[in-house]
């Protein structure tokens, strides 16, 4: 079992990132689980989201402590948030920052590998806002495979209609780009 | 046909309303309400369920509502969570006395105060008395499959009783998961429409909660007490036949490692898979460790319960409310009560753990294992409180 926890301010969409990768991992005939950080949901305010993917029945259903991967959705959570609390050894963490997986490393002492893009400059360009939940999802699945990179595509079209094609190019953009460490 | 799809659990819940053709949805649309009510409210305007919709201006009205439809004959569904249940409450034990089949789901939530909005069980443990028949759902596939084997045990002449289904508030309620959805002709063939033994109907007039004086009233209630315990052989008819349906059999008593186990937990709702976890871990490093869910709160099974823990030594209960000032949670002082005429009991600890939105993980179960073998089992004890 992979278990994902998503950093994010409210209103940016890592509720949704979780969603579309469990919706991916389900439609595989997988077992999957995506929830918020429970709570009354506050626009810009430093929120939470899991994500569970298994091959296997899932049956914990406490919050998610000691996370293979760590998704940090907006920049500046990485320094107010400790985004790297319980995460594993062997794990990743995936930012969206301009700086580097070196700088960062550096800079918040990180162990386990890093992956970073600047989601914020993809997501301006592509979708003309920096809503970076579909974006974010291409440097996950090019750090760690936990889904099919083409198995993202069907949730997307069915969540965003005729703005689906242009959350795919931003998805594909970040996947090239983002460097690993 | 049945298709697995992933989705929030509140909006399945949804769908299997609408699936079950439900007549009226009475409802308070806002805090403390959850998706289910909202998604209800779109399939009706958007035309895809043909029901009444009316948003009450009070979850005590909901229920007016529910009673007043369900009298005349419609298939009536509400759904509530802690303040709203709470105002609720006094029209809920009149839709019981009444014979009513109303559906209603419970998105388990804490009573203020102090304010707060997370997951126990101290709203449904405030109306344990109200005489419905009443679940508790572990996952999201339980909750949509009991809308429908509610109605149908509900709308049982043998019952003619509502039914209650919990469902933890945000862990189920929140959740995105799969969940096998049934095809209209298999839901159809399940549940067939409400027939109504009796109406309200200006044509031919019936009196429905008539003023009872002392000469009757006991025995009125007597009546009442029968119903509910009777319902018993209906609930496990109407589960039996779900499972020939869909191939999930559910059960009064729902055993997990049990066969040898001398220590047996016990709990209610969404817990039950974190708890199995658990158990695998104790049986890996040995121990004899089983778990117990209660799914059938009301009428309780308390044969089905006795035969489940007969080999135990020690028995933990998890409850997730307080009895304030009292002998345990509202759990655990039913299953000292279902023991204590037993010849060989097994020692009761009683922990209170996960309220309030309290996270419990698989390891905090063993935990309180540990502590309770300590314990004398007198009292109860509340867990993970930093003094």
């Amino acid at each position: 079992m992979i278990e994902i926890r998503l950093h994010g301010r409210g209103g940016q969409g890592a509720v949704t990132s979780a969603e579309l990768l469990a919706l991916a991992a389900i439609k595989q005939g997988r077992y999957a689980q995506a929830f918020p950080s429970f709570g009354p949901e506050r626009r810009g305010a430093p929120v939470v989201a899991f994500c569970r993917i298994s091959d296997e029945e899932i049956r914990v259903r406490a919050v998610i402590s000691r996370p293979d991967i760590v998704l940090v959705l907006d920049p500046s959570i990485l320094r107010l948030v400790d985004v790297c609390n319980g995460l594993k050894a062997d794990g990743v963490l995936v930012a969206n920052t301009r700086f580097s997986p070196e700088e960062i490393k550096k800079e918040l002492g990180v162990k386990s590998r890093v992956a970073t893009v600047d989601a914020n400059r993809i997501a301006q360009e592509e979708l003309g806002l920096t809503i970076t939940n579909t974006t974010m999802l291409g440097a996950l699945l090019k750090a760690s495979e936990v889904v099919d990179k083409g198995a993202m595509i069907e949730p997307f079209r069915e969540r965003f209609g005729r703005l689906a094609e242009r959350n795919i190019k931003a998805f594909e953009r970040a996947y090239k780009e983002t460097k690993i460490l | 046909m049945a298709i697995k799809v992933g989705m929030e659990v509140s909006i399945a819940a949804a769908q299997a309303v609408k699936q079950a053709n439900t007549d009226i949805i009475a409802a308070y649309p806002i805090t403390p309400q959850t998706h289910i009510v909202e998604h209800l409210a779109e399939l009706v305007n958007n035309g895809e369920l043909d029901a009444e919709f009316i948003p009450v201006e009070s979850e005590h009205s909901a229920m007016s509502v529910c009673t007043g439809s369900s009298a005349v004959g419609a298939r009536s569904f509400t759904c509530t969570s802690s303040q709203g249940l709470a105002l609720m409450s006094e029209i809920v034990y009149i839709a019981s006395f009444l014979r009513l089949p109303i559906l209603m789901l419970l998105a388990n939530r804490s009573l203020s105060g102090p304010l707060g909005i997370w997951n126990d069980h101290s709203d449904v443990m405030s109306i344990r008395d109200c005489g419905w028949i009443q679940v508790f759902a572990e996952n999201g596939q339980d909750v949509y499959d009991h809308v429908f084997i509610g109605y149908r045990v509900a709308e049982d002449r043998n019952c003619l009783l509502p039914f209650l289904v919990n469902l933890d508030g945000f862990i189920l309620t929140h959740m995105i998961e799969p969940i096998e959805m049934m095809d209209q002709d298999m839901v159809n063939r399940y549940l067939p429409p409400y027939q109504p033994l009796y109406t309200l109907h200006p044509d031919h007039p019936v009196t429905m909660g008539a003023f009872t004086g002392p000469a009757l009233y006991t025995e009125t209630k007597k009546a009442q007490d029968e119903a509910l315990k009777g319902s018993l052989p209906y609930i496990m008819k109407g589960w039996q036949e779900f499972g020939d349906l869909t191939g999930r059999y559910y059960h009064p008593i729902e055993r997990y490692k049990t066969e040898d186990a001398k220590i047996i937990l016990i709990t209610q709702g969404s817990l039950g898979g974190t708890a199995s976890i658990a158990i695998d871990s104790l049986r890996e490093k040995g121990e004899s460790a089983g778990l117990v869910k209660i799914r059938l709160w009301r009428p309780f099974p308390f044969e089905e319960f006795r035969e489940a823990v007969k080999g135990a030594e020690l028995v933990v209960v998890i409850d997730r409310a307080i009895s304030y000032g009292g002998p345990g949670g509202p759990l655990a002082g039913e299953i000292r009560s279902a023991l204590y005429a037993q010849e060989r009991r097994p020692r009761v600890v009683n922990v209170i753990a996960g309220i309030g939105g309290h996270d419990v993980a698989p390891e905090d179960f063993e935990q309180i294992i540990r502590q309770a073998r300590k314990s004398s089992g007198e009292g109860y004890e509340i867990y993970g409180v930093r003094e």
